[in-house]
């Protein structure tokens, strides 16, 4: 099976329900969508993320009501630096959604999805642990895998595989 | 990990409550998970875990390998489900690729999938009964356990730690005899977990220890994002092997087992039914195992068969190139997620072009499973939080990683 093109077209996408969904509710919020290898990633405007996906979780048509994922990826040293990357996927229709923000280095700061799916406790203060992304409304975010004492995050690119000696 | 140093996560309240630290070297708390605990007499009042205890920077490590040299690092993160994590980060990358792997590969990677199933089952059964005090248990699944090692031994020269799925197929093809010995073992299988069941399921001590202990609902454990039986034994049908199959799981026939109490016996049936669920698949990949080849028809990133390496001039060549530099990835990023024993099991792989990956997350079950026990503990007694931890049957190698 060869790897078919990406779409990357916003309105070839609109039938998708999570894209119809954000982009009826705020044109702004969507930076971009991508299709990929059956894939669909959007890109989203950092302010809007726990909006909208309070909206995707009680969506009556296809309600992406389960987080299953959080990370982070580290794409120094270009800016914006920092991409949180969130995998939704709806139970009741097995459909799956990645939705990302970016964060520059300057203020890598992103609001706590907490409030809306407690499961993202801990996989957000693995991302603060490991990159140093802050998420703002997170109720205890401390590091989780690390020592308390740990300087420096591991998995940031400018950290050396072997650690600092 | 919050160190002792400092001022006590669970802060004690009034004067009738104290902070009680369990593990990191408890033996029921599976490995070197630490639960502190404030409890006011034997009620527990609140709890949080704590973990970090086995981080090894496996994410870390795999940027800097090769593609397949990332493969034995799978093996270490879960060690009960080996082929699980192998199957998993293998399906990833040939989704970056877009490879098509041949049938017999992948009705062999089902077969090991289940039979990995039955071995992380089988631990948890005995460990699970061990902590609830039923000895007996134990040492019956401990012996068929066995007899799974000696298959994974057969197929992969190792016990517990097989690397034995490759990007693109699986290493060798098994050897003469092992198709046999499954069968033979899926043949008298079904009686050993009446055994246990005898044991087990009607007991009236069993019951009181675990029924109606450790609740959860539905809405709380979809809210905490648990998968797996944690999930399922609280009344939630989602299964990914039947909802997003993948490695040609649609072919075959199972049933998802789901009971709706959401206490530690309903997760207790849950996966005693799953035992013989993935017997009945070993059964059907036995019968419908297709023939062919077992790898993919892909030179620059499936290692040619030694014959054709010492007759075949490009063979060498593609030979030496994936082991020296490796193969590259096209440009893109993949989620893949399988149904562990344990739950949804995901490999997030970013590919900027090169030999390596650019980034590899590993989405553990237990990780987001570990977050419901607050949810199970808080408001019952101490005793019970040994039967909540073995429920959700936590390793702690994955939670770390």
């Amino acid at each position: 099976m060869p790897l078919s093109p990406a779409i990357t077209d916003l309105e070839q996408l609109k039938n998708h329900p999570a894209v119809a969904r954000l982009v009826s509710w705020n044109p702004a919020a969507v930076e971009r969508a991508r299709f990929d290898r059956d894939e669909l990633t959007i890109h989203l405007e950092r302010g809007s993320l726990l909006e909208a996906c309070a909206l995707l979780k009680d969506d009556p048509a296809c309600p992406f009501n389960f987080l299953s994922d959080v990370t982070c990826v580290d794409w120094y040293p270009a800016e914006p630096r920092f991409e949180v990357v969130y995998h939704l996927l709806s139970i009741a229709k097995k459909e799956r959604v990645r939705l990302k923000v970016r964060l520059d280095s300057g203020s890598p700061v992103v609001e706590s999805l907490t409030s809306v799916w407690p499961g993202a406790n801990y996989f957000e203060r693995e991302i603060f642990d490991l990159f140093g992304v802050r998420f703002s409304g997170h109720p205890y975010l401390r590091r989780i895998l690390m020592p308390e004492d740990w300087e420096g995050h591991p998995l940031r690119k400018d950290y050396p595989v072997e650690g600092y000696r | 990990m919050a160190s002792f140093t400092q001022t006590p996560v669970v802060e004690p309240g009034q004067d009738r409550t104290m902070v009680l630290n369990m593990g990191p070297q408890h033996p029921s708390t599976h490995g070197v998970l630490r639960v502190l605990l404030e409890i006011d007499g034997e009620t527990v009042v609140r709890m949080m875990a704590d973990i970090g205890y086995l981080h090894t920077g496996i994410e870390k490590t795999c940027e800097a390998k090769f593609y397949q040299q990332v493969v034995p690092l799978t093996d270490r993160i879960d060690y009960l489900c080996p082929m699980t994590n192998n199957l998993c980060y293998v399906l990833a990358v040939e989704k970056l690729l877009g490879l098509e792997i041949p049938p017999k590969a992948q009705w062999l990677r089902v077969l090991l999938n289940e039979l990995t199933r039955i071995n992380s089952h089988l631990v948890w059964l005995g460990t699970h009964a061990l902590d609830l005090g039923a000895m007996t248990v134990f040492l019956y699944c401990f012996r068929e356990r066995e007899e799974v090692l000696k298959m994974f031994e057969m197929v992969s020269g190792q016990r517990m730690m097989t690397s034995y799925f490759r990007v693109g197929g699986i290493a060798l093809e098994p050897p003469l005899g092992f198709f046999d010995r499954v069968r033979d073992f899926a043949g008298y299988f079904p009686e050993k977990v009446d055994e246990y069941e005898n044991l087990l399921t009607g007991n009236p001590i069993w019951k009181m220890r675990t029924k109606g202990v450790a609740r959860m609902t539905a809405e709380d454990a979809i809210a905490l994002g648990a998968t797996g039986p944690t999930l399922r034994g609280s009344g939630v049908d989602f299964d990914l092997r039947r909802d997003i199959p993948y490695s040609s799981y649609e072919k075959f026939q199972f049933k998802v087992p789901v009971s709706p109490d959401g206490d530690v016996y309903a997760r207790y049936l849950c996966r005693v039914q799953e035992l013989r669920e993935s017997i009945g698949i070993v059964r059907q990949a036995l019968d419908g195992m297709p023939e062919g080849p077992i790898k993919a028809d892909a030179p620059q990133v499936v290692l040619p068969e030694r014959e054709k390496m010492k007759t075949e001039m490009e063979a060498l060549i593609h030979h030496f190139k994936i082991i020296t530099e490796g193969f590259s990835v096209p440009v893109g990023e993949v989620y893949q997620a399988v149904e562990s024993p344990r739950g949804e099991m995901g490999y997030y792989i970013v590919s900027d072009g090169t030999a390596k990956p650019y980034r590899v997350h590993i989405r553990s079950a237990c990780f987001a499973n570990l977050q419901t026990l607050p949810t199970m503990c808080e408001g019952r007694l101490l005793a019970d939080v040994v039967a909540a931890i073995g429920s959700i049957d936590i390793v702690l190698g994955e939670i770390d990683r």
